[in-house]
């Protein structure tokens, strides 16, 4: 593996325009200016709640959005603003799964032409026929390959899932954009899907941006972490980092607050007030101080900056970040 | 969540379909939407007898000429010899006989079951062809304006409200004579194929805004949907966006509106026809025999009668197999 | 938790094999032998079949499962929620002493909203979009207090805002909920539920349309609510998580039936079901090797209309060949096992059940 990153994201950001009518009224600040790579063959968790703009994230990646600023580059190559012939080639590289197993399949096309979608539309004429290609696949995802013929409405959601990650897969990318790709499952079916993908990541060494809103999904799948809020990224490091030595009350509070099937009876919980403010109007400074317990003067004026802590690879964009306190041991306020 | 319990349910249902890698006991090997649909059309009874009968009326119009050679007589035939001094046919019924199943006209003489199987069959191509033809314009301007949006689409819409605003039957009136004026001057004899022509095209430019109105919303709605956005990432073009994923969707409000469009043209052309702005007497067609025929509402009513009757039966036909179809291709939408 | 708490069990009459705790009687809420059906075009749908259990006041009865397992089914029909013309609805449920199934639906409006309420998943589409929350608050208490004036009720309205944690109450009165966000107008649904002190409250799941941090306010408001009204709580959900966080008994549902039953300590520390194993294991956890595979349950859900024969969860279960050909024909009694009041509905011996499951789950599920 070289240290070489398959993807360089820099200053990342899409303002969505309101209008009322013809005018523009104000800016949704959906992404404001993010920074991360992503390395061959590694997955890049990227982690929040609703409203932080890792769904955004994911679809610019995949150039779904035009950014409105910022540069994305993968493989050495500038994809921020290509066109749709320039980035052709770059399409069999790169890919997306969807959350919604229901909507993201069309209802009018056989497995075998969903699967089948990518190799026609970029004109691929695989060794042995498209049909054997296909059949390959659907193998290589767990499902039956005389299902074949059949429509999307015959299958579970989980199976729906696999066949999305059939179609992911048909073109043998490099890197996989996962947007919320178990959410939308059973419990007992989440973890099928969660296997598959590790073992597709382990064979094939894809790389992933595993887009979710569950903190203990992505820890069982992702190497990196990066914790959104608000359109930022307020902290980024390895798995290790993120969930033994976390530095910011953010990530803590996340942390914190997901029930556990390992503690029963309501825990020594951090307990964050309020709700997500609107990204069409942040808060100055630090966007968390409205919800944080360590909030002081300096956090409304003066924005942090995503710095590493000991030259490492952690970043915690925070003005009092936790340093020496290692979770679970923390006092809620 | 829903307060239908029932909703959950089918869900549920959908969500355990039988196991991949179960035999499949249930036999429920590729069938596709349109097959479901295809099943649904064949257990509805006012589908099956409408059906029946718009075929039947279809076979009657394709094989006019062939009708004619078996029958014996042409729609442009005199048979001044079977009517009595004041040009009224004679016997009952119009002159019902075993020669002339339907009788004949009052003054001309002509056959009116052969001018009948002929009026179908001019009826239904002009239907037909402006159905079809508005269904495309509709299709292609919907779906651009519903699927790139922008100003393309505020430009269709407003083409749409323009021609929606026009008031189609003084607009008709005005415009068809006009037309044949300039390419017929005062006296000259105007062509069938013309009369046709002329019409099909004033149905084209006037009928096309429902499909598009529709189409456009269908599409604006499937345009968000994942498997879109997915062969969009896939570097597919606007081509296969719009007649690989879109269209396929959308085939049922299509056909359902196809299928209440040329009742609606037929009538449309019998009505111009009617206050005279249609075809010419030459051309048999229903509109222009229910005009003749109304000047002997007393004298001759077998003359209004048969054509009467067989417009009311195929555009009730037609409307019948539409409402079936919507059934069976959205079974959701109707109950 | 003290697990000498005997928790509620079914009528024991045609159970021989589950001993009687302690009388239901006081219990406020008894399911006995509920069964649920569907006419659909597609067959019948046996949704809920063969269910019972019982929730006293004070105390939080968490049913887990996954989509089709009858959970939302039962809750609904609890409230006489069900469309009596496709339904079909057999079985006791009793409030507050009370027989609800077969009674008119008039009066089964009067006990809805005073003396049971729901918390919907999502608010949104509970919540009319036309009329402000409190407005809507207040109506659904003059419902069932028909003497109180418009002040009165709004006055009761503001208060109840206030109690489940919305600032500004006499503000946000007059708000719509499209100006409230997500969490709030969970607290808002939550306040309507509350207005006229109902004695149960069915929530499906409250929050798993909301984000995380959200999440853990609603769920602590829910248990300081509880604490104060004294209220009979039932929590409908798929995360065995919250269940582990809020519930006091825990009731495990797939197929439409119950497969285990018992304290939350006796379901997540000891579980006996094979599909309980599957539930826990196939959780991503915080804790342990994050590089293991999970353990997930192999299979799909059934279908209700065409239930596997025998035991519903035997295509899926490691552990049915074991069992011999019973697993595919006789469908297993909850019956007793181990701790008091723990139930469970499988044909595997005791002895069996511990042993696969300190083999194949304790080492490598669970306790991760």
């Amino acid at each position: 593996m070289t240290d070489e990153p398959l993807l360089r994201v820099r200053g990342l950001t899409k303002h969505f325009p309101v209008r009322q009518g013809l005018r523009a009224t104000g800016l949704v600040r959906a992404v404001d200016g993010l920074d991360f790579d992503v390395r061959p063959g590694e997955t890049l968790g990227l982690v929040g709640e609703s409203g932080c703009g890792k769904t955004t994230t994911g679809r610019m990646l995949v150039r779904l959005l035009e950014p409105t600023s910022g540069s994305i580059e993968f493989d050495g190559r500038d994809i921020t603003h290509a066109g749709r012939r320039e980035l052709r080639p770059l399409r069999q590289e790169l890919q997306i799964i969807f959350q919604d197993p229901y909507a993201s399949l069309n209802p009018r096309h056989t497995v075998g032409r969903i699967v089948a979608m990518p190799l026609q539309v970029n004109g691929i004429k695989p060794p042995g026929g498209i049909k054997a290609r296909v059949q390959e696949l659907l193998e290589l995802v767990g499902l039956n390959p005389e299902h074949y013929n059949r429509y999307p409405h015959e299958f579970s959601g989980g199976q729906r899932q696999r066949i999305g990650i059939a179609r992911a897969l048909a073109l043998r990318p490099k890197l996989i954009v996962a947007d919320e790709p178990v959410s939308a499952l059973d419990v007992s079916i989440q973890a099928q899907v969660v296997n598959l993908l590790r073992n597709l990541q382990r064979e094939l060494g894809l790389a992933f941006v595993f887009i979710a809103h569950d903190l203990a999904v992505i820890r069982h799948f992702s190497q990196r972490v990066a914790v959104m809020y608000l359109g930022r990224i307020v902290e980024i490091g390895d798995r290790a980092d993120i969930y033994e030595r976390p530095q910011h009350p953010y990530t803590r509070a996340l942390l914190s607050a997901i029930p556990d099937v390992t503690q029963l009876g309501p825990a020594g919980r951090i307990r964050l007030t309020g709700d997500v403010p609107t990204p069409l109007d942040p808060p100055s400074g630090c966007r968390f101080r409205t919800r944080c317990w360590k909030a002081q003067d300096i956090c409304a004026t003066e924005e942090p900056a995503l710095v590493p802590r000991d030259g490492g690879r952690q970043a915690t964009a925070c003005h009092f970040p936790e340093v020496a306190a290692p979770i679970f041991e923390e006092v809620p306020s | 969540m829903s307060l239908s319990p029932v909703e959950g349910v089918a869900l549920a249902e959908i969500e355990s379909d039988p196991d991949a890698t179960m035999p499949a006991a249930k036999g429920v090997v590729g069938r596709s939407p349109g097959q479901l649909a295809w099943m649904r059309l064949r257990r509805d009874r006012t589908a099956v007898v409408s059906g029946v009968l718009l075929v039947f009326f279809l076979l009657l119009g394709l094989a006019a000429p062939l009708i004619e050679m078996a029958y014996g007589i042409g729609p442009r035939e005199q048979f001044q010899n079977l009517l009595d001094g004041f040009g009224m046919p004679l016997g009952y019924a119009g002159g019902v006989t075993g020669d002339h199943w339907f009788g004949l006209e009052p003054n001309l003489g002509r056959d009116i079951f052969i001018r009948l199987i002929y009026g179908l069959r001019t009826s239904l191509f002009i239907a037909f062809a402006a159905a079809l033809i508005t269904a495309t314009i509709g299709v292609v301007l919907g779906a651009l304006a519903g699927y790139l949006g922008g100003w393309l689409d505020a430009v269709i819409n407003w083409i749409t409200d323009l021609t929606l605003a026009m008031p189609f039957l003084i607009i008709a009136l005005a415009l068809t004579p006009t037309i044949t004026l300039r390419f017929y001057g005062e006296r000259g004899q105007v062509s069938s194929a013309f009369g046709v022509g002329v019409l099909i095209a004033v149905f084209a430019i006037f009928g096309w805004t429902s499909t598009a109105r529709l189409v456009r919303g269908q599409v604006i709605a499937l345009r968000e949907r994942e498997f879109v956005e997915a062969a969009r990432a896939s570097g597919a073009g606007l081509g296969h966006m719009l007649f690989r994923q879109l269209l396929p969707n959308i085939w049922a409000p299509i056909l359902v509106s196809f299928s209440l469009a040329v009742p609606q043209f037929i009538t449309s052309e019998a009505a111009l026809s009617f206050i005279g702005v249609g075809l010419s007497d030459e051309t048999p067609s229903f509109g222009r025999m229910i005009y003749d025929s109304l000047d002997f509402l007393q004298t001759d009513p077998a003359y209004v009668f048969f054509p009467g009757i067989t417009i009311f039966a195929l555009v009730f036909a037609f409307n019948l197999f539409g409402d079936a179809l919507r059934d069976a291709l959205d079974p959701k939408s109707s109950r | 938790m003290d697990s000498s708490e005997p928790s509620p069990s079914g009528d024991p009459d045609d159970r021989p094999a589950v001993p009687a705790q302690r009388s239901d009687q006081d219990a406020y809420l008894r399911v006995h032998d509920l069964r649920v059906r569907f006419d659909t075009e597609d067959g019948v749908v046996r949704a809920v079949d063969g269910v019972s259990f019982a929730v006293e006041r004070g105390r939080t009865l968490g049913i887990v499962g996954e989509s089709g397992s009858g959970k939302s089914v039962t809750s609904l029909a609890i409230l006489g929620l069900h469309d009596p013309k496709r339904t079909t609805i057999t079985g006791e449920i009793s409030v507050g002493g009370r027989q609800v199934v077969g009674l008119p639906d008039e009066e089964v409006r009067r006990l809805r909203g005073r003396d049971m309420a729901m918390i919907f998943q999502d608010p949104l589409s509970a919540l009319h979009p036309y009329y402000t929350v409190g407005r809507q608050i207040a109506e659904a208490y003059r419902v069932h207090h028909p003497k109180a004036n418009r002040r009165e009720a709004r006055q009761r309205a503001v208060d109840m805002l206030d109690r489940v944690g919305i600032p500004q109450p006499a503000r946000r009165f007059d708000q719509y909920p499209h100006e409230f966000s997500g969490g709030m107008r969970q607290r808002a649904m939550i306040a309507m539920s509350l207005v006229n002190d109902p004695a149960l409250l069915i929530a499906d799941e409250p929050t798993t349309a909301l984000d995380v941090t959200v999440q853990a306010q609603i769920l602590d408001l829910l248990a300081d609510l509880q604490a104060e009204f004294h209220s009979a709580i039932i929590l409908i959900t798929h995360d065995l998580g919250v269940v582990g966080q809020v519930a006091d008994d825990v009731l495990v549902m797939y197929g439409g039936r119950a497969v285990e039953r018992g304290s939350v300590e006796q379901v997540l520390r000891a579980p006996q079901h094979p599909y309980t194993w599957g539930l826990l294991s196939s959780v991503p956890s915080l804790h342990g090797d994050a590089d293991a595979d999970l353990l997930p349950i192999p299979g799909n859900p059934p279908s209700l209309i065409n239930l596997p024969p025998g035991c519903a969860f035997h295509p899926r279960c490691r552990y049915a060949d074991r069992a011999g050909s019973r697993s595919r024909t006789e469908v297993p009694e909850l019956r007793a096992a181990g701790a008091d009041g723990h139930l469970v509905a499988c044909h595997l011996s005791a002895e069996e059940r511990a042993a696969f499951y300190a083999e194949d789950v304790a080492s490598v599920g669970v306790a991760r």
